[in-house]
């Protein structure tokens, strides 16, 4: 049971009371007063939060008590986690409405009890949309769920339906109903219409949008009945109660053969009636964004076809008799279900062909826009329309980030882990890959030459590491007879006793299946002698390695705050070595600041895409991890050590090479007791990193 | 040891297979040439199954020979062996083939070591001969005897692809997933469902196979479907079976698993 001058001290760390007007005293009394449990709990949020914004902390303390005396601790923690990250994507003034705001969230804890997050769900709605077809969708957030015909856009939270559960059936309805929009014309005809043509067009545009949902609900019972009797189990007699009128119209559009155009065609008689309550999954119709999205695709499509039909029909004319009709295309469509989607036939001159799948693929999509082919797309590129810039999407330039208006397109996220919250920053840092320019100096000539001797020890001591033929002698079967064993069974048998069945030889290839990253240190510190050894290392690494056959790759990594990490290329993993590579090493020069855990996730991805039975990340570093302002002492060492856990979780081994003698004092925290290795000095570095491998991977 | 000989390789019955394209006409083409077949395609779409028609259709034997990881060349040619006190010499199977003017199919052979595939050059170019490194002689192949292998390109790494050297000896049959009604038709007779049954569990198969290169190496194979229609004509609901039956064959990922499994759900 703590005191309250326990409590106050507690707080006066915490919050730093020291620099604020923040007075301690007349929190503690607040806390005093709960169960030491409870205390305990609400003490270390408090820690937590102020890890993040003492302000923060300052007001969650003021209210704390009071909320857990009405809500579970995990509606707390919920809470708090909740004002964290909304201060990490809207700064102080939105985390502090979070905070005050408590009786609306108190409200919405039902939510966030019984409701389905997209967070939890996004995984199996992607993969589950991915397994209806027709078009690779993409899920994003929105406020509410439509669709530009490329991406799904679902709310953060549904919690209209009692249960976790239903609330998860929402959101697979309403993804369902988004793809069926894009797969059985609704979009389409909808650009196409004029709904402005109506005294009021929006009205119009959401009399559309219901009719198309009963529709599409009705396609969806037939196509997926199981779904069918969900949704029927979500909202029952949803039309048994309408009005006559579009009981009427419900029947006409859910007919087996109803279009979209059917549902424009009961416009006219449904516009004067009282709009019906909208249905529990209703998808909302953005028609400008479904044009924008449109126009950019048709037009890229149509290019991509075109430029793949002609390189996959000169493949097809280079195996073909030279004498051989000119290609004909044509797409022949099936004779009945026009719902279908996706069952059509290619044929070339008149007789029907599988395309490659990069074709197919198109030509559904294309289908999905226009619902059909048009002859003109079936006409191969000629030579000279070839244009990669206009279907091609064009990589921003990394180095234009921080010019013009600042943006954090193109680039990739990754979490990082907050120590202080103990819980991760979502799509905290913002990462991109950079080339190394190369250098073409006298750096590697010079370094080669330095160290002849030593290169042509490590090629041979690596060399010796090559896939080895071992005979194994005495097995069961074998490729050989072994002599030995087999006079020795002769004479048992001759002896009477037991002759043994072990007598012959067989040769077995240890083959070294082993890729490994090299993620190298390009922080400010290294500038100097660091970073020369450091390339002379990698060189003479490189020198070795291929001696030996394994896969590997190199990058560097630096970066200045968690909106600039960047991981810069200096060999990729089926990139050859040879010039261009070792002009790279050459070119690698320190930039800016060490944070660690972007470059070792984003290497961890890398490395998982790789295919080999060994997997190694390698580390040379010449110190902790550091960044300008916040990646520093206890945050930037468990933001690295959660990163190399989650790493080592996914099958990799990591370990470092460091020249920083203080070094001990943390890395074995960071990488475990035998996963890491001192330089004692800059200059051995070269000598050294070759060994380390070998013994490493011995 | 035991020796099989040939003739019990025979296939009396005639295995169910129903041809998607021209690949009965190229086989008996390529046999009656003398060359070499090649098989691909995915996992469990019929090349086993083909083989085992073709063997019959042509009154061959067939050896099949699933390959691994640790298929020595002696494994196929032959080895000595010690039999009351001396050695004995004893084919492997690929020289039983030859020697019986069998269909010798070795299964998945990128999957064998790179130094066994070696062996079979030059029993795959016109030279058609085994050679029996062990016993200093070399093994001329009859014109009955042929040589059909299969592999799988879905799998096909920086490690394990098949050498240009090689393949540029077969005469490649390229092997897909039945289209949908005749896929359909196969599931039905294979497992006993009926039609309308079968018919779903294709649509669920294509499901599936939508997701190879979204999260899934290989999406549902004919095998699997049929693996699942027969749990279902014994009685096990339908997506029951096929969260056992394809499903959990399909990956261990647990979102991917919901997400399949949840298709299913949708579709019965």
């Amino acid at each position: 049971m703590l005191s309250a001058d326990d409590i106050a001290a507690r707080l006066d760390e915490y919050l730093e009371t020291e620099f604020s007007f923040i007075r301690s005293d007349e929190l503690a009394p607040l806390i005093l007063a709960l169960a030491p449990a409870e205390q305990a709990f609400v003490l270390d949020w408090t820690r937590r939060i102020a890890s993040t914004n003492t302000e923060i902390a300052h007001q969650f303390v003021r209210r704390a008590p009071q909320v857990l005396k009405l809500q579970e601790p995990r509606v707390i923690e919920a809470w708090a986690l909740h004002a964290m990250d909304v201060y990490d994507r809207a700064g102080l003034r939105a985390a502090l409405a979070v905070i005050q705001d408590v009786e609306r969230f108190v409200q919405h804890s039902h939510a966030r009890t019984a409701g389905a997050l997209f967070d939890e769900v996004s995984g199996v709605l992607l993969h589950f949309v991915h397994g209806l077809a027709g078009r690779p969708l993409k899920l994003a957030l929105a406020d509410t769920a439509w669709t530009d015909s490329e991406t799904i856009h679902l709310p953060a939270l549904l919690a209209q339906l009692a249960g976790r559960e239903d609330n998860f059936r929402l959101y697979k309805v309403l993804a369902v109903l988004q793809w069926a929009q894009i797969h059985h014309g609704t979009l389409r005809v909808a650009l196409h219409t004029d709904f402005t043509s109506w005294p009021d067009a929006a009205r119009a545009q959401r009399l559309y949008a219901l009719l198309e949902t009963l529709r599409l609900e009705a396609i969806i019972a037939r196509t997926l009945p199981g779904l069918g009797r969900e949704m029927q189990q979500l909202q029952p007699d949803y039309v048994a109660a309408l009005p006559a009128a579009w009981q009427a119209a419900a029947r006409q559009v859910q007919g087996a053969r109803s279009t979209p155009a059917a549902s424009l065609g009961l416009l006219a008689s449904l516009y004067a009636a009282p709009l019906p309550p909208p249905r529990l999954w209703q998808v909302e119709l953005y028609l400008n964004e479904v044009a924008a999205c449109m126009q950019t695709r048709m037009a890229r499509e149509k290019q991509l076809l075109r430029v793949r039909l002609a390189q996959w029909l000169e493949e097809q004319r280079k195996k073909a008799p030279a004498d051989s009709a000119p290609p004909r295309l044509a797409v022949r469509e099936p004779a009945d279900d026009a719902q279908a989607g996706d069952s059509f036939e290619l044929t070339l001159n008149d007789a029907p062909v599988a395309p490659p799948e990069t074709i197919a693929r198109l030509l559904t999509s294309i289908r999905l826009d226009l619902g059909e082919i048009p002859d003109e797309y079936l006409v191969p590129a000629g030579p000279g329309e070839y244009d990669p810039a206009l279907y091609t999407e064009q990589a921003d330039d990394p180095d234009a980030v921080w010019q013009g208006t600042y943006h954090e397109r193109g680039a990739s996220y990754y979490n990082e882990w907050d120590h202080g919250r103990q819980h991760y920053r979502k799509n905290w840092c913002v990462m991109r890959e950079k080339e190394v320019a190369p250098v073409h100096d006298g750096f590697v000539a010079a370094t080669l030459q330095r160290y002849s001797g030593l290169v042509a020890h490590l090629r041979r001591s690596f060399e010796a590491m090559r896939d080895e033929e071992r005979l194994l002698k005495r097995q069961v079967h074998g490729d050989g007879v072994d002599i030995d064993a087999l006079v020795e069974a002769l004479a048992d048998a001759r002896d009477g006793s037991e002759m043994s069945d072990r007598l012959f030889t067989r040769l077995h290839r240890v083959e070294r299946d082993i890729a490994v990253a090299f993620m190298v240190d390009m922080s400010g510190s290294t500038r100097g002698w660091v970073n020369d050894a450091e390339r002379e290392a990698l060189l003479l690494l490189c020198e070795a390695l291929e001696a030996l056959g394994d896969r590997y790759a190199i990058y560097g990594f630096s970066g200045i705050t968690r909106k600039r990490c960047e991981l810069y290329r200096i060999k990729r993993f089926d990139e050859p070595y040879g010039a261009e590579v070792r002009a790279r090493i050459s070119g690698i020069r320190a930039q800016d600041y060490t944070r660690m855990g972007f470059a070792i996730r984003h290497l961890t991805q890398l490395l998982n895409a790789t295919a080999a039975r060994t997997r190694l990340l390698i580390t040379l570093s010449d110190g902790k991890p550091d960044d300008y302002s916040d990646y520093r002492g206890v945050y930037g060492i468990e933001d690295t050590r959660r990163a190399l856990l989650e790493a080592r979780r996914s099958g990799i081994h990591p370990f470092c090479i460091t020249i920083d003698e203080h070094g001990p004092e943390y890395l074995p925290h960071m990488y475990g007791a035998v996963n890491y290795t001192v330089v004692s000095e800059v200059r051995q570095l070269p000598f050294k990193v070759g060994e380390i491998y070998r013994r490493l991977t011995r | 040891m035991a020796e099989i000989t040939p003739e019990e390789h025979y296939i009396t019955a005639e295995p169910y297979y129903e041809p998607s394209g021209s690949e009965v006409a190229v086989f008996e083409a390529a046999y009656a040439n003398r060359l070499p077949l090649l098989l691909k395609g995915p996992t469990g779409c019929g090349k086993t199954r083909f083989m085992e028609y073709m063997a019959w259709r042509l009154k061959r034997p067939l050896i099949t020979v699933s390959c691994h990881d640790d298929l020595t060349a002696s494994d196929l040619v032959g080895r000595y062996l010690v039999k009351g006190g001396e050695t004995v010499w004893v084919d492997g199977p690929l020289a039983r083939a030859v020697r019986a003017g069998a269909i010798c199919y070795l299964d998945e052979i990128v999957e064998a070591r790179k130094d066994t595939m070696v062996v079979i050059h030059p029993l795959a170019d016109d030279r058609r001969v085994l050679p029996m490194e062990k016993l200093g002689t070399l093994l001329q192949a009859g014109p009955e005897f042929c040589l059909a292998v299969s592999y799988n390109p879905g799998y096909q790494s920086v490690l394990k692809d098949l050498k240009q050297s090689t393949r540029q000896r077969f005469v490649a049959l390229e092997f897909d997933y039945p289209a949908a009604e005749l896929e359909a038709r196969i599931v039905a007779s294979e497992s006993g469902i009926d039609a309308p049954l079968a018919a779903t569990l294709v649509k669920f198969a294509h499901m599936t196979r939508h997701l190879k290169g979204n999260g899934l190496e290989e999406g549902a194979s004919t095998r699997l479907l049929v693996h699942a229609g027969k749990l279902i004509a014994s009685g096990v609901p339908p997506v029951t079976a096929c969260a056992g039956a394809i499903a959990q064959a399909l990956t261990d990922e647990p979102e991917m698993l919901t997400a399949i499994n949840e298709l299913s759900a949708s579709l019965f």
